[in-house]
């Protein structure tokens, strides 16, 4: 801290605002503030505003156009009688659990193979990032080719190889339709995880295994043991990211489903712009986003304990 | 030195009589500038002639004009951004009952349509509906993307109708008819805020049902309601399968690969198959037409249709220069040349266009012509605000159908669940 201090104090003078700043009787602590001060600002500004602003308008009954009163928690009751807000809510829990077990189960195991010895090893992780650097709204009007009713490329595959007789209806069924958007979503989120572990695992010392295999360490103890404890701190950080990136998900069932049929895969985040600015209902849109707060807190917690092992795994 | 043949000078003169005989706000402000936001078009006719009147307005006023163009889904959350932060395009030609979600920040346009109205032989009584709010109008009615039965007519006669039935009982059996034939119809019942809200909400006002009485009550569950859904019971079996995911473009797709013989949608269908090169689709151009939905129980039409209508926010610099701009654009010197080009697409609001000849050298637009007069306004029996923008929003017609349909839910069950759900939106 004393280091940090005499750096921002050399600085200081350096710039001549220390002196200011003494003058005006401050010290170095108002000097890392004033230099604190445009983050801050930005913080303020991009995100605390927004975030209070959002808060503000879900105990609101604004509607565009008009600025609102104060209603209380109106609408949070109301919602809670909403069929169609406890089955979104209900749609996003699924989906982001489903969605997150099977992209970091498959995440891991790609990673895994990477970290081998493969010919053409940049070129195979150039490709495996592909599905992530497309856009989303792409890759979604894409899926939504590959489920159509009438030209799914899938059912016609299937039908050539013999295998069903009928065009299937991916997107015409309330469980089909979810498990659809859930593939898309893990075909587009397996890259991010499968990257970042990789990166993980490249930082796990050799020297580690061969400790183990002069122990005679077989290759799920060498997993078990080595690769899972040493990335746990990694695995932590990707998978909040994942499950937010898959919670607050909007594009893929924006483009592909508009929350149908019968609302069967509207989220959260879908059903706020729905009634927010489709429907006008700008208070019950920002309530339906602020729902979703106590969630996404719950992932950040996750992270932030997962950092403190790492911290704890370091002495 | 300047050639200046007679041409010009009635051209000029013409210009001049245009500029001279309109009313009192035609007198811009000085400096004025505009910027339009717009739908974007389906027909490349329709962008080009809107886009030379414009200049041709600049050029005669000397009041620059932007336009852009989103696709009119998007049109929606822009439309009601700027009216949230007071700033952003002065004129928004958007849809439904966009602007009565925000009629306070809208400029008062009822000068202007009463000029035009008196002029142009009156507004439909829909277009009064959407246009006005509380005595004042908000929007500037310019059409509408009606829609119509679609079919191949081919496919009509082999399953033995020489023409589409008039009447909703012989609607079925001719569906049912088609589809014994392997050449079924099909109409959305996903989220598709065109094509299923259009034909769903027809068919259960042609059965009596309607979200809301004339004092805004829920009422949609009734037993009219229950019978336009055990018709949607029987007609959805004789469609081809997978209509409940369908979305707006999806029974484009469709009809233009010959999937299905009986859609409903708007004119595009046709413009694009006649204006392909591709032998394939001209066929289909040269082998189907359109017509108006049939008529239910209630024995008169009640069709829904995506009104387009242009309105103006409080905010802008230029209220004169904006109220002169669409005076200009809604004269019939403007208008029917861009309802030319536009082939059909664009219902007219006012009774004086429909004499054009657009709707008549093409027998197969001809029944796009009078879909205004015709339709219903989305909050039928009620009055057209949030409640009913937010219940269109929130596709309760069009989910109870689809679940009635689909046998997810008893018709009653389906019309409960749809009055529980309207009811959160009319509470107020």
């Amino acid at each position: 801290m004393s280091t940090r201090g005499g750096t921002l104090t050399r600085l200081g003078s350096r710039l001549g605002i220390l002196s200011r700043v003494r003058e005006r009787g401050g010290g170095v602590g108002g000097l890392a503030l004033l230099f604190m001060a445009p983050a801050g600002l930005v913080l303020l500004i991009f995100l605390t505003y927004p975030l209070a602003l959002g808060l503000w308008l879900g105990l609101s009954d604004a509607r565009i156009g008009t600025p609102g009163h104060f209603v209380g928690f109106d609408n949070f009751l109301s919602l809670a009688r909403d069929q169609v807000f406890l089955l979104s809510v209900f749609n996003t829990c699924f989906y982001t659990v489903i969605a997150s077990v099977i992209k970091f189960a498959l995440g891991l195991y790609l990673a895994l193979l990477l970290n081998e010895r493969l010919p053409l090893k940049s070129l195979i992780r150039a490709i495996v990032l592909l599905p992530f650097v497309v856009p989303t709204v792409l890759s979604a009007i894409a899926f939504w080719w590959i489920y159509d009713a009438q030209f799914s490329i899938l059912s016609w595959v299937m039908i050539k190889l013999g295998l069903i007789d009928h065009y299937l209806d991916f997107l015409g069924e309330p469980w089909a339709a979810r498990w659809s958007v859930i593939a898309a979503n893990i075909w587009r989120g397996i890259p991010f995880v499968a990257i970042t572990l990789l990166a993980g695992l490249q930082t796990i010392s050799p020297s580690l295994y061969e400790a183990a295999s002069l122990d005679g360490a077989s290759a799920w103890q060498n997993f078990r043991y080595i690769t899972l404890p040493m990335l746990s701190p990694i695995i932590a950080v990707v998978m909040t990211f994942s499950v937010l990136m898959t919670f607050t998900d909007f594009q893929l069932i924006y483009v592909i489903t508009r929350g149908g049929p019968v609302n069967a895969t509207h989220l959260m985040a879908t059903l706020s712009y729905q009634r927010a600015i489709t429907d006008n209902e700008l208070g019950e849109g920002a309530a339906i986003a602020d729902a979703m707060i106590p969630f996404l807190l719950a992932a950040i917690l996750f992270s932030y304990f997962g950092l403190q092992r790492r911290r704890w795994q370091h002495g | 030195m300047t050639n200046v043949t007679r041409r010009d000078l009635l051209k000029a003169g013409v210009a001049a009589a245009s500029i001279i005989a309109s009313p009192a706000f035609a007198e811009p402000e000085a400096g004025a500038q505009l910027r339009v936001l717009r739908w974007k078009q389906f027909v490349q006719g329709d962008i080009d002639l809107w886009t030379a009147n414009t200049r041709k307005f600049t050029e005669m006023t000397g009041i620059k004009v932007r336009v852009d163009t989103e696709s009119w889904e998007d049109i929606r959350p822009k439309a009601a951004v700027a009216a949230q932060v007071g700033t952003g395009p002065d004129i928004i030609i958007g849809t439904l009952d966009d602007p009565h979600k925000f009629p306070d920040a809208l400029l008062d346009l009822s000068e202007l349509a009463t000029y035009l109205g008196s002029k142009y032989g009156g507004w439909y009584d829909p277009c009064v509906a959407y246009g006005m709010h509380d005595g004042r109008w908000i929007g500037l009615p310019q059409g509408a993307a009606g829609a119509c039965i679609n079919y191949r007519v081919s496919h009509v006669r082999a399953a033995g109708f020489e023409e589409i039935p008039k009447d909703t009982a012989g609607f079925l059996k001719l569906c049912e008819a088609l589809k014994a034939r392997g050449t079924p119809a099909g109409m959305a019942l996903g989220h598709a805020t065109g094509d299923a809200n259009s034909w769903c909400h027809w068919l259960v006002w042609a059965h009596g049902g309607k979200m809301v009485d004339a004092k805004n009550n829920v009422v949609i569950d009734s037993p009219e309601t229950v019978a336009a859904l055990d018709y949607a019971k029987a007609l959805y079996p004789t469609f081809i399968p997978g209509t409940r995911s369908w979305q707006d473009p999806s029974n484009n797709k469709a009809f233009l690969a010959g999937e299905i013989s009986l859609t409903n949608n708007g004119i595009s269908i046709y413009t694009v198959a006649k204006n392909s090169k591709d032998a394939g689709q001209q066929a289909i151009a040269a082998d189907m037409n359109h017509t108006n939905f049939p008529i239910g129980p209630v024995g008169r039409p009640t069709e829904q249709h995506l009104l387009l209508q242009a309105y103006a926010f409080k905010y802008s610099k230029y209220p004169k220069a904006v109220q002169e701009y669409l005076r200009f654009m809604w004269e019939a010197e403007q208008y029917e040349p861009w309802q030319e080009a536009s082939n059909g697409y664009v219902s007219p609001p006012l009774a004086k266009y429909t004499e054009s000849p657009v709707w008549t050298r093409d027998p197969k637009v001809t029944p796009f012509r009078d879909v205004v007069k015709g339709m219903l306004p989305n909050g039928y029996a009620g009055t057209l605000g949030a409640a009913s923008a937010a219940v269109m929003g929130d596709f309760i017609m069009v989910d109870m159908v689809a679940e009635a349909a689909a046998g997810d839910r008893t018709p009653k069950e389906a019309a409960a669940r749809a009055a529980e759900r309207a009811k959160r939106f009319y509470r107020g």
